[in-house]
């Protein structure tokens, strides 16, 4: 299986150890390859109201990833953009967009991990990012009355000596939302500091997200107000332990 | 009235500048969004109720034109009097000649957020008519000269010390004086006299059924009943979206409203009118207003599902934190940020950025209408067709350029960089939204840098 290394623009530039942590845990299931030169996905235009404007962007992710079996990154909200509008703004996207996916749906609903080997002894809230939950539907969201399987927890329990704590409000948004971040900063940083809080409530010492982009939001106001807790991809407590292994594998990375 | 902002963003500064009035106000309507999930989630159909719901309104609104012409005819069979108003100034003109006929002076009127879209209260007070907003929050807000913050929960923004307050001054209630009991009968006093006297009543209407010609109008206080019943004439005034097929439909709309507003398993009265009493007379003043337009609309056209049942206020974490006054338009929140574009682009185009598309409206709408998803589409028409935010719209085009060259976005990506490691005064000013309450991420090696530098090791 040949899988592509999706790295959304903000990870390559701020959190490589995401990148990292992804490509270890997907070199479990096939030949990887990290094409250089990726740039965004579109997504920051398009929900400022210039989808257009992303166009370009989504040309270059068609072509580093067309000649791949699979395109995986740590991003829902990246992927779900490409998955939304890609074919309507991109049209030659169509034939791939099958086959791009987010890790927390690659592990569980592609390759059906159900045996990771990390362990992270220590209390984990999951901020489930909003384009996560209820644009992939990776869980159960607190509106709607059905039967969602909670991908993320499932993936985190087989994670040795973790304790997952529930916060008060389960799945109310950080208030990121791309550009809306700076357009309208009051509301923006309340809702964070208000899903901190909770989070901070419920015991966490971490909390963490399939979307690091969430994760920047409530991380820059926790160094700002200096707050007793830390944030971690999702994807760095899956694989944590499997530093090692990686390294021994890291030859078989196949780059373009 | 109450100040009337040009943007959201201004009015959510604004609002923000009192953090624990936002504190209050967001667990005020968490509360409520939480007896909505405890009621929904009671009903194992619900996803079900609501697809049909969906679906009526769905086939409603694509038949409209035969639906409408099916309930004028029953509803005039009735003997009640059916008037069609275009736009919001016949509306007022159709009401107020029917007053004027009658001698009408005062008039009690329970909620309607069509009369509140009319502008129809400062339209008959013009023209010497005293109306009275009998539902007990509408006429807290009407005291206080302010517009409803909310649909169903008009005075939610108020505390009630400030409805103490205001109660002393109007309607005499001891100083300081917030007990919501004794005030709630303080009102009740005041508006028992003003049912009385009152020579009409005017209605709003929650759904209006095609193969009878009949409607209802869901409260909890029953001042729809107090004011049709005790007033000589009775004028409904509706949408031409709030019609339905048949009568077995209500019991799916019914089913939803309730529980979806207030978490209540229903309103404790649905009245349905069919027929004026008596000696007494009933009209109904069937709106356009814009609808037909946003019928129109393919992208748009569902939000005319809506049953106003303000379930994507209370869920809505920036509608919690700004208040339903920073909206520019009547009807607040993501139902309105979605209805108001269509009636004036220029006027609203704050409105749907007042999100971060997080999707949970969509979820809790019983009526499945995909708000954030209409949401990102008049973003797109506001920036192609309005001057909003230019500056924006310049930098997105060269953002967007960037990203569709690597190495020029390659390099954007090393200058920017080498800005973050500069002085702090560089980074945190005025210049830097996000900077104001965040730390901005330190920059580091890249990934793209790490997974060169290893391949050459491995390579060796």
């Amino acid at each position: 299986m040949k899988i592509g290394l999706f790295i959304p623009c903000y990870v390559n530039q701020f959190y490589p150890e995401v990148g990292k942590a992804t490509l270890q845990l997907l070199q479990k299931y096939g030949e990887v390859g990290y094409p250089s030169g990726q740039t965004c996905c579109g997504q920051p235009m398009a929900n400022a109201g210039c989808e257009k404007d992303g166009v370009d962007a989504l040309k270059v992710f068609y072509d580093n990833f067309k000649s791949y079996d699979y395109v995986v990154g740590p991003s829902a909200s990246c992927v779900l953009h490409i998955r939304e509008h890609g074919e309507k703004l991109y049209p030659n996207m169509k034939p791939i967009l099958d086959k791009v996916f987010d890790l927390t749906e690659f592990l569980f609903d592609v390759v059906n991990e159900e045996n990771l080997i990390g362990s992270f002894p220590h209390k984990v809230a999951i901020h489930k990012s909003c384009h996560g939950l209820r644009g992939m539907r990776l869980g159960q969201c607190s509106e709607r009355v059905t039967c969602n399987p909670s991908k993320q927890d499932e993936l985190i329990k087989q994670v040795q000596n973790v304790t997952l704590v529930q916060p008060q409000r389960a799945d109310e948004c950080c208030g990121f939302g791309g550009t809306f971040s700076v357009a309208q900063p009051d509301v923006s940083v309340r809702m964070g500091k208000d899903r901190i809080n909770d989070y901070i409530q419920s015991g966490a010492e971490y909390i963490t997200s399939g979307d690091m982009s969430c994760l920047m939001h409530l991380d820059g106001i926790i160094q700002r107000q200096k707050l007793p807790i830390k944030v971690i991809h999702l994807a760095e407590i899956l694989a944590s332990n499997s530093t090692l292994a990686s390294n021994e594998k890291q030859h078989h990375v196949d780059a373009i | 009235m109450s100040t009337q902002y040009k943007t959201h963003q201004e009015g959510a500064k604004e609002f923000n500048k009192n953090p624990d009035r936002v504190t209050w106000h967001d667990k005020a309507l968490w509360f409520v969004r939480e007896k909505r999930d405890i009621s929904a989630h009671s009903i194992p159909e619900w996803e079900e109720l609501r697809e049909i719901a969906s679906q009526v309104k769905a086939h409603s609104l694509s038949h409209l034109n035969k639906y409408l012409e099916q309930f004028e005819e029953n509803a005039k069979a009735n003997g009640v009097h059916v008037h069609w108003a275009k736009d919001a100034a016949e509306h007022n003109q159709i009401v107020h000649s029917i007053l004027e006929k009658h001698k009408v002076k005062n008039v009690v009127k329970s909620k309607s957020m069509l009369t509140e879209e009319c502008g129809l209260n400062p339209f008959l007070n013009d023209r010497g008519i005293e109306v009275v907003d009998t539902d007990l929050g509408e006429r807290i807000v009407q005291l206080a000269n302010e517009h409803p913050s909310h649909i169903v929960l008009p005075a939610i923004h108020k505390k009630k010390e400030e409805v103490g307050e205001l109660f002393h001054e109007h309607l005499n209630t001891e100083k300081g004086a917030s007990d919501p009991t004794y005030l709630t009968r303080a009102a009740r006093t005041h508006l028992r006299e003003k049912f009385l006297n009152a020579d009409a009543a005017i209605t709003g209407v929650n759904f209006a059924v095609a193969e009878t010609g009949g409607f209802v109008v869901c409260t909890n206080e029953g001042n729809v009943d107090m004011g049709a019943n005790l007033a000589p004439v009775h004028i409904a005034c509706m949408g031409i979206e709030k019609l339905i097929p048949k009568v077995e439909h209500l019991g799916v709309f019914l089913r939803l409203l309730a529980r979806s507003a207030t978490g209540q398993a229903i309103t404790t009265y649905s009245s349905h009118f069919h027929r004026p009493a008596e000696g007494k007379e009933l009209h109904i003043v069937l709106v356009d207003n814009g609808r037909t337009e946003q019928l129109g609309r393919e992208d748009f056209r569902k939000s005319l599902n809506c049953i106003r049942c303000g379930a994507c206020m209370n869920t809505c974490p920036i509608y919690r934190r700004s208040g339903g006054h920073s909206y520019t338009y009547t009807i607040p929140g993501p139902i309105g940020a979605i209805l108001s574009p269509g009636k004036d682009l220029k006027k609203h185009s704050s409105l749907p950025f007042a999100s971060t598309l997080c999707g949970s409206c969509s979820d809790v709408c019983p009526v499945k209408i995909d708000i954030h998803t209409q949401l990102y589409k008049w973003r797109q028409l506001v920036m192609k067709e309005t001057n909003y935010e230019k500056s924006k719209q310049v930098g997105m085009k060269f953002a967007g350029k960037a990203m569709g060259s690597p190495s020029l976005f390659n390099l954007m990506g090393k200058v920017g960089n080498i800005f973050l490691k500069g002085p702090r005064a560089f980074i945190y000013n005025g210049l830097n939204a996000w900077g104001i309450d965040r730390e901005l991420p330190v920059p580091t090696e890249t990934f793209d840098d790490w997974f060169k530098k290893n391949e050459k090791k491995n390579d060796k």
